[in-house]
């Protein structure tokens, strides 16, 4: 029962990044069949529009049986008294595991946490992510093995790099802990979450920084050399028309993150293992559920973070809807 | 308003290209001037030295008597308008040609006049607040150029700005793009790669082959009196016949008959170092059917008879398409005007003859034809320098000259 518990909370967030994904892909397109639809379709459109829908059925369909399954049954799961160390007392209960999880302390303190490693670490892979992707876009020589070298840190398991991060801050062996004086900052909240925020933040620049390049490539260098001539600063040149231009990159770049950020586990699995109220949502549901063998609270906090990411998602994706005019100009011409 | 000096400015790319090699040229207040080459012959790289998009390597660059050398574009005061159009896809119209202005920190009210003026000469009025991506490729080339006179700037820099155009809309725009210029009388640099347009819009031409200039001065003077092969060659359409002449006993054998020369190209000849290979070049407009020719003419020319491949009549005239024998002119210069043109527009180098002959001419293809030639026309070329040996003082007189 609990083996297939664990996939089950796991696939609830995996569903929500395949989709997310699936969504990102499809943006732009989706964004072109929508307009498509308000103008008159031609026969020939239509058809290939059909021809489109059959071509990705069975991915559909496979991903619909894999996915659908495991989250429905966390649903189920999330609406049941279900403790395995009393499995007696198994009994549907409704929204009760609801109530009890939003009236908790632990969960809206992993909550505020999860929030702020979320906003603090996006927003500073944005400005890094953003500095990079410049610096590796107007990189004549040598291009090759400067986009490897950036992207070092994410090529490494994050859980790797996280024990490494953990004993370079442990006093006594730490190279970083007696740089200050021999502190012990993973036993302290704030310095904790800093660390937590370090880590993730080194690891996943690169990453960021190679989603907003794929952007810069879509900026025309004849657009700059007008803005040039038309008497723009550099920093004009990059807010008034490399960021616009650049806009629905960085919103791909921008969602993905999010919602990464948003499921952070390991670095706080194995930086503080969640002490010092440092658990992120997602540990406070890995340990009710494998841990506490509570299925029907764990479940229901997976199935509320699964909502959260949903509804980020759903906030990216409308701020797409504004950003694809202007994404469909630059293609178009 | 203001002139621009290129005092031998050269640009090197780091990776070694030498992509612009000492170019001298003077354009003058209100000159409209055409920069034409085949492509890659630095006529981009130049146009950006002088807008300050790339550096320049050595040499000097003046515009209004200032050294701008180590200027950056927004202090040069110029404008510039692309091939791609270059329109900022998140702006409208308005805020498309507003944006140089804006950027100067004009007050919104003198803005929206100038903007209203120019779009107005452009005829612009009722698109203003579209998005680029909804215009059609002339009305985004017409924001382009209104972008670029609403500044009043001190000169216009345009790298052909009307490639992207279907021809019919080329021809348009030309005319907009002439009378803009003469109306406003700012200094224009246009570069292009149609050398209608180099025949038609500009003051002055430039051509420029492999980063060097080589012939500055009008059109008509550039078609006339080519100083080099490559010049000949280049403007023209169609463009000149070139054959093979070798030079025996004081004449020059070729495939149109033995064609005799005057005392200057003798002289020419006589020199320890002359070339004893020649290449003869005229223009399909120097030949005629023999059968409509007065005597008088006939005796400023020869004649030759040769097998009619294909007629194109253009009402007007004809086009008439000879086969001849003997030996393919070659010369570097002409290998890379075909490879420029596709060979198939360039018929220069081959055994084909390209001439024009007057629509009463009865030819018909298949048939053996005389036709005349006049020998006042024709430039003979050294094919290793590739130098007009009938230019005498700037001026081509023809093989007889004496
Ligand atoms: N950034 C660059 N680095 C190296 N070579 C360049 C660069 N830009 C242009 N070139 C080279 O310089 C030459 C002239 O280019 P360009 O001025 O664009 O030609 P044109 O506009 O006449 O077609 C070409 O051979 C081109 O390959
Ligand atoms: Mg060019």
């Amino acid at each position: 029962m609990s083996v297939n518990a664990t996939p089950a909370g796991a696939q609830a967030a995996a569903e929500a990044e395949s989709e997310q994904s699936g969504g990102r892909h499809a943006a732009v397109p989706q964004q072109r069949s929508r307009r498509g639809s308000r103008a008159p379709l031609s026969e020939n459109k239509r058809a290939e529009r059909r021809l489109g829908w059959l071509l990705c059925a069975p991915a559909a369909l496979v991903m619909v049986l894999v996915t659908a399954y495991p989250i429905l049954y966390s649903v189920w799961l999330s609406l049941q008294r279900f403790d395995l160390r009393f499995p007696d007392e198994r009994q549907f209960v409704g929204l009760e595991n609801y109530v009890t999880v939003l009236t908790n302390d632990f969960w809206w303190t992993a909550f505020g946490v999860t929030a702020l490693i979320t906003v603090v670490t996006v927003a500073v892979e944005l400005v890094l992510g953003m500095g990079l992707a410049l610096i590796m876009h107007r990189t004549l020589v040598g291009r090759g093995i400067v986009r490897t070298a950036a992207l070092i840190p994410y090529g490494i398991v994050t859980v790797v790099a996280a024990f490494s991060w953990r004993y370079a801050w442990t006093p006594g062996t730490g190279y970083l802990a007696n740089l200050f004086d021999g502190s012990a900052p993973l036993t302290e909240r704030a310095s904790s979450l800093a660390i937590i925020m370090l880590a993730e933040i080194w690891k996943t620049t690169p990453f960021m920084a190679l989603l907003l390049m794929a952007g810069l490539a879509l900026v025309p260098e004849d657009l700059l050399k007008a803005a040039s001539t038309d008497g723009a600063t550099a920093w004009q040149r990059f807010t008034k028309v490399m960021l616009p231009v650049m806009k629905p990159a960085i919103l791909v770049a921008l969602l993905f993150r999010t919602l990464d950020a948003f499921r952070v586990f390991d670095n706080i699995f194995v930086l503080t293992n969640g002490g010092n109220e440092t658990s992120s949502v997602s540990m406070l549901a890995y340990n009710n559920l494998i841990r506490g063998l509570n299925l029907g609270i764990g479940s229901t906090m997976s199935v509320l973070i699964f909502i959260t990411v949903a509804i980020i998602a759903f906030v990216f994706v409308k701020l797409f809807g504004t950003a694809a005019p202007g994404s469909d100009d630059g293609e178009r011409r | 308003m203001a002139d621009i000096v290129l005092d031998k400015v050269s640009k090197r790319f780091p990776d070694g290209t030498t992509a612009v090699q000492d170019v001298d040229l003077e354009i003058a207040d209100g000159e409209f001037v055409i920069l034409v080459g085949p492509s890659g012959c630095g006529k981009s790289t130049t146009l950006n030295m002088i807008a300050g998009l790339e550096d320049i390597s050595s040499g000097e660059l003046r515009i209004g008597g200032e050294r701008v050398n180590d200027k950056a574009p927004r202090d040069r005061d110029i404008a510039m308008v692309f091939q791609s159009y270059a329109l900022y896809p998140n702006m409208t119209v308005r805020e498309n040609m507003a944006f140089p202005l804006r950027l100067a920190k004009l007050d919104k009210e003198t803005i929206n006049q100038k903007v209203d003026e120019a779009a107005k000469v452009l005829e612009l009025t009722a698109l203003l607040d579209r998005k680029p991506a909804n215009l059609s490729g002339g009305q985004r080339q017409r924001v382009a150029m209104g972008r670029a006179i609403v500044r009043q700037p001190k000169a216009f820099l345009m790298d052909e700005p009307l490639s992207n155009l279907d021809a019919k809309l080329r021809v348009q725009m030309r005319t907009v793009v002439s009378r803009l210029q003469k109306q406003l009388g700012t200094t224009t640099v246009y570069v292009t790669h149609d050398q209608t347009e180099a025949m038609t819009l500009g003051d002055r031409v430039v051509i420029m082959r492999g980063g060097a200039v080589q012939q500055v001065g009008p059109p008509q003077e550039l078609y006339d009196h080519p100083r080099n092969l490559f010049v000949a060659g280049f403007i023209g359409s169609p463009s000149m016949n070139f054959v093979h002449a070798a030079v025996e006993d004081g004449k020059l054998r070729t495939a149109l008959g033995d064609v005799p020369i005057g005392e200057r190209v003798r002289r020419e000849l006589e020199a320890g170092d002359a070339p004893r290979e020649l290449i003869l070049g005229i223009r399909p407009e120097h030949f005629e059917d023999a059968a409509l020719i007065d005597d008088e003419t006939r005796r400023r020319g020869m004649e030759f008879e040769a097998p009619v491949d294909i007629v194109e009549s253009m009402g007007s005239d004809k086009y008439v398409y000879f086969t001849v024998e003997g030996e393919r002119a070659t010369a570097a210069e002409l290998e890379e005007l075909a490879a420029d043109a596709g060979a198939a527009d360039f018929a220069g180098g081959g055994s084909n003859l390209v001439t024009r002959l007057s629509a009463e001419s009865p030819v018909r293809e298949g048939e053996s034809r005389r036709v005349w030639f006049n020998l006042e026309k024709i430039h003979l070329f050294d094919p290793g320098s590739g130098r007009n040996l009938t230019l005498h003082e700037g001026r081509s007189a023809g093989a007889l000259a004496d």
